[in-house]
């Protein structure tokens, strides 16, 4: 193939793997059907995790992980602006076996779970404030488990 | 309310998290050139450096390349101090991934198959041009899919 045409055809898939990539980032989605085979209570128990009274934002990260950090920053700050709601960090390292069983194929991945300890939405890649709030919001609408989506404003 | 597992505290120094990205964008418009070279010597040799910066930045760190030092000397005067720092440790995985991509095209180059060597500059452009542009770390996103090829114990390992 001439060098220049690949060239091209290359810088094309890096902007439509970009464009896809920053689109899907941090969207609050509701579970998929295979999401309630984890026992999160009992899971966050094992890593000495206190579930909050309202809920629990669980976000697995990696020490790979750049978006993570960020993303905790963001959650902490709307979890401790609201009571009864907790922001768990847990590392893919230490909980290989909640990787496997939540099916978490990104970090961060983060998980909201209802006062019962329900998985009612997922968020996967880093978040900004107004899909964290997305994420809380999943909170009042988990009984009806509606898709929350929490596009950016 | 925040709690974090234990084995998350005793982070390394931060860095200024624009030096990577800016080395990701050297490196990118190296590897371009690569591509542009195709299946040539010449694309080999400067194939076999980009992999070599990579290495360098694998073992001693994002912040101790060349490229690093270019930022260092010649950008980072002219955009002023960082406002952010950011964990050094998934910027070093990316040298990693960069490592192995690279150098897969150098060995196979090496070994005859010269038409690898675009190839695998192409694959490693799309990680460095989308890691100089949107601060995206392909590496590190493929990190869980990456860890399920690996036993266990070296995932344990790569951690240290």
């Amino acid at each position: 193939m001439v060098p220049s045409v690949t060239l091209a055809g290359v810088v094309l898939l890096t902007v439509l793997v970009g464009l896809l990539w920053r689109s899907r980032q941090g969207i609050v989605r509701a579970p998929r059907s295979a999401a309630a085979a984890v026992d999160w209570l009992a899971r966050l128990q094992d890593a000495g995790v206190e579930p909050g009274r309202r809920g629990t934002f669980v976000q697995l990260s990696a020490e790979v992980c750049g978006p993570c950090r960020a993303t905790a920053r963001v959650l902490t700050a709307v979890a401790g602006a609201e009571p009864g709601v907790v922001h768990a960090e847990l590392d893919v390292e230490a909980h290989p076996d909640l990787v496997r069983a939540a099916r978490v194929l990104r970090t961060p991945t983060v998980v909201v779970l209802d006062d019962g300890g329900r998985e009612v939405a997922r968020s996967s890649g880093a978040m900004n404030p107004a899909q964290a709030q997305a994420a809380l919001a999943a909170l009042g609408a988990g009984a009806t488990q509606d898709p929350t989506r929490g596009r950016t404003a | 309310m925040t709690q974090t597992t234990p084995e998350r505290h005793g982070r390394p120094a931060g860095i200024d998290a624009r030096g990577p990205r800016f080395g990701a964008g050297v490196t990118a418009v190296l590897l371009a050139v690569v591509v542009l070279l195709g299946a040539s010597t010449a694309g080999l040799v400067l194939l076999t450096v980009v992999a070599v910066s990579f290495l360098l930045g694998t073992l001693t760190g994002p912040h101790r390349t060349w490229q690093a030092w270019v930022f260092r000397r010649f950008v980072r005067p002219r955009v002023g101090p960082p406002t952010d720092l950011e964990d050094p440790r998934p910027p070093r995985f990316a040298q990693g991934v960069g490592l192995v991509v690279t150098g897969v095209g150098v060995v196979l180059g090496l070994a005859g198959v010269l038409a690898a060597v675009p190839w695998a500059a192409a694959v490693a452009f799309v990680a460095a041009a989308l890691n100089a542009t949107l601060g995206l770390c392909l590496g590190c996103e493929m990190y869980l899919l990456l860890r399920r090829l690996r036993p266990a114990s070296a995932g344990q390992q790569a951690g240290q």
